[in-house]
């Protein structure tokens, strides 16, 4: 007990003196439980100067006799070895020795502690795997560990095939174990393993499939999570276990009642479905929220996978959305049904009936808007519209002020797109003009005007839809910058003027100092962004203001390295006809200060380009941050790329540090700084759309360019994404710039807008063919050809 | 030190393991790892898993679920409630074993008197136990009968006469030391 409290507490140093001693003399009493804890006690107070004093004690007790002793020993080497690697590492001998103990445990300890020692030569473990799976380890949790070291060296030795069969027969033959801890340690490292094929699996499966008829809960649990998992890499290796799993979604575990079931959708085939269906449906009242959502979730695979069974899927979703449930767990549900409606055109109608039913008595404000909004998109072009107003106009009747907000906006709609209802849908905006909230009246009004058609609003039906219907082009959060800062006056609002990138960080730097702010604006409230900084800040340049509007600006490359004597990085800002380099630099020396800061930039390989302006920096004192500039004309709207040398050239005066004057004569200086690119990639802007499909579609295929390239050996598929996007500077979309592990396909979706406004988009299908061989397909669509071929160049040069 | 954090994903680490009565409230708790950093968000973790695992039935065999990441295997005997947590990824039956390991020690050490009145009654007992299963998040023994052994040698040693000295010492020093952080 006593130990306990020491332990507990770990005492400072000074105090740790006077327990130490004591704890030596007990280190090397008779009785081997006060050595055990002694040890390990001391271990866990003692500190390096220290260590090397009982280190001696610490080495016999390794090799003790007594187990106890040097399991104790042992774990506290381990512990050690955090803090104290390079005594612990003196050890290896004596540690070697314990590895052939008889006990179990010192076996298991002496195994782990070893491979950590010798945890960064791979050379050393795959040879301490290799002695040891010729059989001396008896004690199944240090066989589980040789197990992991195993699986660990097969895949860090990639896949030579003749290499790794000695390891793989070790695993199989622990399949054979007598403790069920070494069998399925055993199995899960093969299905584990990342090339493993069928023919490997087998026999694992066979053991897992023995475990899910196993009485233990544990056991069960272990096996249905491994079979889970193999179910999403190989699930053809999984269908013989389909019967035991079925009676298990019947087990009392919940946990186990849920993996076995979205397992078993996995795996599932067509004929199999509706069975399944019909079981899950008597089980799904008595689960929790979240596992509701697995079930969601893998019942929308299932239906991308099975279009032909859409139909009891649906269904099946349809029935749980009619039941109680959380936010989550409803929306969860809307949202796969919106997805299966976009993806599966046959269940169009069937799905929007749901949905409408649905929002006959939702609870949820944000969902009834999002189907609404749906229904509005997709409602009129299915063949019978007029059925989906009388939901739309309840909600008129029925709802809060939000949703009825929503419903007006979905019928007019419904009355752009399909002539026969509009007459019908002028009559119910018409009494929604006397709605009690404000929005929907001037919603109402709004589209009665557009709808009208007279000609006093938008001229064409053309105009109509593409009002109702087109994205604002935007990110909505600059569009609310902007907005904030648009001060009442004679001119109307420019929705072109909102910079259209992407906000990828918060301010950055702040703006150079003595600006004063204008007297009568009050100052923007919302934090503007970086590239609105760097906007107003190059147009309070005289020399720069005349360049017209940024186009884009990069983020700052650095130009030094860390830790020198000047800090420089420089920012690219694109405009239609110039390019502006802005050098940001600190001076790190306190004793001096730079003064006519400027940089020369040699363009001798940027043949593009001609300076045609430059504004050095008077003074730079210690550690305050300054700015120099450097511009160059180029032909207007045509993508230059160059490389440029450039040399920081000022005057350093030394300052006395004691009272911080500077002497009044300097010494002119120069200071190499790195090259800096224009790239390509420069002249992208990375604008990102919400429906990557709608808006590829609405581009049409006038402008497309497809083409093939060979991308050459990759070490996977995500580096060859990676690579692609950086190359091109282009925003990914829908989440695809994510690869799954192991995938041999992928499609990547990007957007952007090149210089000179031209809106790109760009499908990338990446393929692994042969020994890691990364092939792509690029098709660009964008509104201007050229800029299609400007695309593909910049890829085939990369 | 209960933030002594193990972090090597080769070796078989058990997060905590808890000893809960019929409440939901501690009656001995250890952790190895630092995804709790406090007390509270300790007690917060305690108490989502004892509503989340109370309604099953794991008296006969050890029940298994998975919260937070963490893979849970517990049991339940009387009023008293056992965990043992296990990281995402580990080997379930390891922590199985170790949950075993600690039960049947415990049933030896209150002599199958395992109810929540014993236990405080023996709480050095448990504690001692639960040092001696792991040691900083690594398995130190899984055996039931060699663990309350182990434990049970301890106490009828702490009278001896043979090392009396050192450890009248060192008690002195836990108590100097003790008083002392009382103080600050």
């Amino acid at each position: 007990m006593v130990y306990l409290i020491i332990k507990e507490l770990s005492p400072s140093a000074d105090e740790v003196i006077i327990v130490t001693s004591s704890l030596m003399k007990d280190m090397n009493s008779r009785t081997d439980m006060y050595r055990a804890n002694a040890i390990r006690v001391l271990c866990r107070i003692t500190d390096g100067t220290l260590l090397t004093q009982i280190e001696r004690y610490l080495k016999q007790a390794i090799v003790d006799k007594n187990p106890v002793v040097a399991s104790a020993a042992l774990v506290s080497g381990i512990h050690l070895l955090q803090t104290n690697p390079e005594i612990v590492k003196r050890w290896s001998n004596e540690v070697q020795e314990a590895v052939q103990s008889r006990a179990a445990l010192v076996q298991f300890h002496a195994l782990a502690l070893l491979h950590q020692i010798r945890q960064n030569d791979r050379l050393a473990v795959s040879k301490l795997v290799t002695s040891l799976t010729k059989g001396s380890v008896r004690s199944p949790l240090a066989q589980c560990l040789l197990i992991r070291y195993t699986s660990q060296v097969i895949r860090e030795s990639g896949i030579s095939q003749t290499g790794d069969r000695p390891f793989y027969d070790y695993l199989e033959s622990c399949l054979r174990h007598k403790a069920e801890m070494v069998i399925f340690e055993a199995a899960r490292a093969i299905t584990e393993l990342t090339s493993v094929t069928t023919r490997e699996l087998t026999p694992a499966i066979t053991v897992l499939q023995l475990f899910l008829s196993s009485s233990k809960p544990v056991l069960r649990f272990a096996a249905v999570r491994t079979l889970n998992k193999v179910a999403m890499t190989h699930p053809m290796a999984v269908t013989n276990c389909n019967i035991d799993m079925e009676s298990l979604i019947s087990d009392q575990n919940r946990s186990i009642a849920t993996l076995a079931i979205t397992t078993l959708l996995k795996t599932g085939n067509e004929s199999s479905i509706d069975r399944l269906m019909k079981q899950i449906t008597n089980f799904m009242s008595d689960i929790a929220d979240e596992f509701k959502i697995v079930v969601v979730e893998a019942i929308r695979s299932l239906c991308l996978k099975f279009p032909l069974k859409y139909r009891s899927l649906m269904n099946f979703l349809s029935n749980i959305l009619r039941e109680e449930g959380g936010f989550e767990y409803k929306k969860a549900i809307v949202d796969s049904i919106v997805i299966l409606i976009r993806d599966i055109p046959d269940a169009k109608e069937g799905g929007l009936l749901h949905l409408c039913e649905f929002i006959e008595d939702c609870e949820f404000t944000y969902l009834s808007t999002q189907i609404l909004h749906f229904l509005g998109n997709e409602g009129p072009k299915t063949s019978d519209p007029s059925k989906y107003i009388r939901y739309i106009y309840n909600r008129v009747i029925l709802e809060n002020a939000t949703v009825r907000a929503s419903a007006v906006s979905t019928l007019a709609k419904f009355g752009a797109l399909v002539d026969s209802l509009k007459p019908r849908i002028f009559v119910l905006l018409k009494r929604c003009l006397f709605d009690s909230d404000d929005e929907v009246r001037d919603r109402a009004t709004l589209y009665l005007n557009t709808l009208g058609g007279d000609g006093a609003v938008v001229e064409t039906d053309e105009e109509v839809k593409e009002f109702l219907f087109g994205s604002l082009g935007v990110p909505l959060t600059n569009l609310e910058t902007s907005l904030k800062n648009y001060e009442p006056s004679e001119e109307p609002f420019d929705i072109h003027s909102v910079p259209k990138e992407v906000k990828t960080q918060p301010l950055a730097e702040k703006k150079a100092p003595g600006k004063k702010p204008t007297g009568l604006a009050a100052p923007p409230v919302a934090p503007t962004s970086t590239v609105d900084a760097y906007e107003r800040l190059l147009s309070s340049i005289p020399e720069f203001a005349s360049y017209g509007k940024l186009f884009k600006s990069s983020a700052p490359v650095e130009l030094t390295e860390a830790e020198t004597e000047y800090a420089v990085n420089v920012v690219k800002h694109i405009f239609e006809s110039h390019v502006v380099f802005q050098y940001n630099c600190t001076n790190t020396i306190p004793e001096q200060l730079l003064e006519n800061v400027s940089v020369i930039v040699d363009a001798s390989e940027a043949e593009e380009f001609s300076e045609v302006a430059s504004k050095p920096l008077k003074s730079l004192p210690y550690d305050t941050p300054g700015q120099t500039f450097v511009a160059f004309e180029r032909q207007e709207g045509v993508p230059a790329v160059g490389k440029f040398s450039n040399t920081l050239r000022f005057i350093v005066k030394e300052v006395d540090p004691s009272t911080g004057e500077a002497e009044d004569d300097g010494v002119e200086d120069e200071y190499q700084l790195e090259d800096l690119e224009v790239v390509s990639a420069d002249y992208m802007l990375k604008v990102g759309v919400s429906n990557f499909r709608n808006a590829w579609e609405s581009l049409g295929d006038d402008c497309e360019k497809v083409d093939e390239y060979g991308l050459g050996p990759m070490e996977n598929l995500t580096e060859a994404v990676n690579a692609v996007i950086n190359l091109l500077g282009m925003q990914p979309c829908e989440g695809t710039e994510g690869v799954p592990s192991n995938s041999r396909s992928h499609i990547c979706l990007l957007s952007g807008v090149y210089i000179g406004n031209v809106k790109v988009l760009v499908k990338l299908s990446f393929g692994v063919g042969g020994p890691k061989e990364v092939a792509m397909k690029l098709a660009v669509r964008s509104e201007d050809i050229s800029v299609s071929d400007a695309i593909h160049e910049i890829v085939a040069s990369g | 030190m209960a933030g002594f954090l193990l972090n090597h994903d080769s070796c078989p680490v058990v997060k905590n393991i808890l000893l809960l009565d019929s409440e939901g409230k501690r009656v001995a708790v250890k952790y190895y790892s630092g995804d709790w950093p406090t007390n509270s968000a300790k007690l917060a973790f305690e108490k989502s898993i004892f509503t989340k695992t109370q309604k099953t039935n794991a008296r006969t065999e050890a029940e298994i679920t998975m919260f937070e990441n963490n893979i849970i295997v517990y049991k339940f005997v009387q009023d008293l409630y056992f965990f043992v947590t296990g990281g995402d990824d580990e080997n379930e039956l390891v922590l199985a074993t170790v949950l075993q390991g600690f039960f049947d020690a415990v049933t030896l050490l209150l002599r199958n008197n395992v109810d929540q009145r014993e236990a405080l009654e023996n709480l050095d007992l448990i504690l001692l136990c639960l040092d001696e299963i792991v040691d900083g998040g690594m398995v130190l023994e899984t055996d039931g009968s060699i663990i309350a052994g182990k434990v049970s040698s301890h106490n009828l040693d702490d009278g001896a006469p043979l090392s009396e000295q050192t450890i009248t010492q060192a008690l002195a020093t836990a108590r100097e030391h003790l008083t002392r952080s009382l103080l600050r």
